[in-house]
């Protein structure tokens, strides 16, 4: 792997709120404008740092939700409950107000609109954040490489980004899988993720694609070992968590 | 001082002094890059290669063999959790390099699955690493390392690689998977060294 993420310094920028899209009761999109923003990958991540005003400060990553554009940077981030910095962030945090930032950040879990293989997307929960960041970077770049978006989720009313997803785009494919709650007329009962699911709406192991699993730790187990068993190899598979700490 | 936050009062902690940018956790969380690697024990080994291409090898019965530990240390990630007082039973570098002659500096750390992290060779040494094969009483999970995975608690997380297959003694620092990406080469969390140039 090439040393390219590592020659420059990660600054602390000041990042001002712009405007903000309520994605589900508990969960908030947040437009920063960043002066200076360096730009960053599909699937990358931020630091974000909060301080109070008796300078007790605190930090916590969040991925990046869309891709680079200008100096703009957008993160989702759900309402952990009794959490110490998502409360703020969705709830608090006022359109001008400034937090600071860092990044961007993992040069692994990422996508790249020239990569020229297939692409199988599977979030549980709010680990589809960064995959929403691929499938718009997809958009943008109208690459011809066919995705597929496999969202596991609680209820219809827990599903991030769905407007933009139910316009879809040419290329895009999306499944829901729900979990609790499917609505009327769904041909899947609800429940979690099988082997079926995977099979169904991925794409076969011959067709080589690249594999981005994301979401609670025990989904991620459950969907990267669907896959290593529908065939596809360990080194197509990458894998990114959201552990229920945090906050 | 940072940028204040306006309406941001965040939460104390009483009396734990935890490594700047770092907050406490309860669970334990998992990080990992790719698919759970699942090794066996009866095909598990661990190797220490030198700067002159001398192999050590250990299966999983004769590291089972040797004296054992059981610290119990704190654990601070990268990601920003740090969790305190965490017990694991397993085997000292000290032990195991003991009888392995070198002069290199450094370490590359390699795991089944591929991974790899670079240290400098002392931080391994003098009762500050282990090889643990088993967490909080019980087997080590694999989605925590286990069989057996390295513990560095002074360095941050993901020095400690999960499903440790060997290490390779080297003369010159080389930098691992995470360090490649732009992750410090050493990864103090006093320090707060997360990424190249902290």
């Amino acid at each position: 792997m090439a040393r390219t993420a590592v020659s420059r310094r990660l600054t602390w920028r000041v990042a001002r709120l712009a405007e903000t899209r309520e994605e589900t009761a508990t969960a908030r999109t947040l437009v920063f404008d960043v002066p200076g923003w360096p730009g960053h990958l599909a699937g990358q991540h931020v630091d974000v740092r909060l301080t109070a005003e008796d300078g007790y400060s605190t930090q916590r990553s969040y991925s990046l939700a869309a891709p680079a554009d200008g100096d703009r940077v957008e993160l989702t981030v759900q309402a952990v409950p009794d959490g110490e910095v998502s409360p703020y962030l969705t709830g608090v945090l006022s359109a001008g107000d400034p937090v600071e930032l860092r990044g961007p950040v993992g040069g692994w879990f990422v996508w790249r609109p020239a990569d020229p293989s297939p692409v199988l997307l599977v979030a549980g929960g709010s680990g589809v954040v960064p995959l929403m960041a691929m499938i718009r970077a997809h958009r943008q770049a109208r690459a011809r490489t066919p995705v597929r978006l496999v969202y596991s989720v609680r209820t219809p009313a827990d599903r991030y980004y769905a407007d933009e997803l139910r316009r879809s785009h040419p290329g895009l494919d999306v499944t829901y899988l729900y979990t609790r709650e499917a609505p009327g007329g769904s041909a899947r009962a609800p429940g979690r993720l099988t082997i079926v699911d995977l099979d169904a709406h991925g794409w076969p192991a011959g067709s080589g694609p690249d594999c981005f699993v994301c979401g609670p730790t025990g989904f991620v187990e459950k969907a990267a070992g669907i896959l290593i068993n529908l065939g596809h190899a360990a080194h197509k598979i990458k894998t990114e968590r959201f552990g229920p700490s945090g906050g | 001082m940072g940028i204040v936050s306006p309406g941001f009062h965040g939460r104390r902690r009483g009396g734990v002094q935890l490594p700047p940018g770092q907050y406490l956790t309860e669970d334990f969380p998992v990080l990992s890059t790719g698919p759970t690697p699942r090794v066996p024990v009866d095909a598990w080994e661990f190797t220490v290669t030198t700067e002159f291409g001398r192999e050590y090898r250990w299966s999983w019965q004769e590291l089972l063999a040797l004296p054992s530990e059981t610290p119990t240390v704190d654990l601070h990630c990268v990601t920003k959790w740090s969790k305190l007082g965490t017990s694991w039973q397993g085997v000292s570098l000290d032990t195991l390099l003991e009888d392995v002659e070198t002069a290199a500096d450094y370490a590359l750390v390699h795991a089944y699955g591929g991974y790899t992290t670079n240290l400098p060779l002392q931080d391994l040494l003098d009762g500050q690493a282990w090889i643990v094969h088993r967490y909080d009483g019980d087997d080590l999970p694999a989605e925590h390392g286990g069989p057996a995975r390295l513990l560095v608690p002074h360095l941050y997380l993901w020095k400690s690689a999960k499903w440790v297959r060997g290490i390779r003694l080297l003369d010159h620092d080389e930098p691992g998977f995470w360090e490649t990406a732009g992750y410090h080469d050493y990864g103090d969390p006093w320090r707060e060294q997360r990424y190249q140039g902290d």
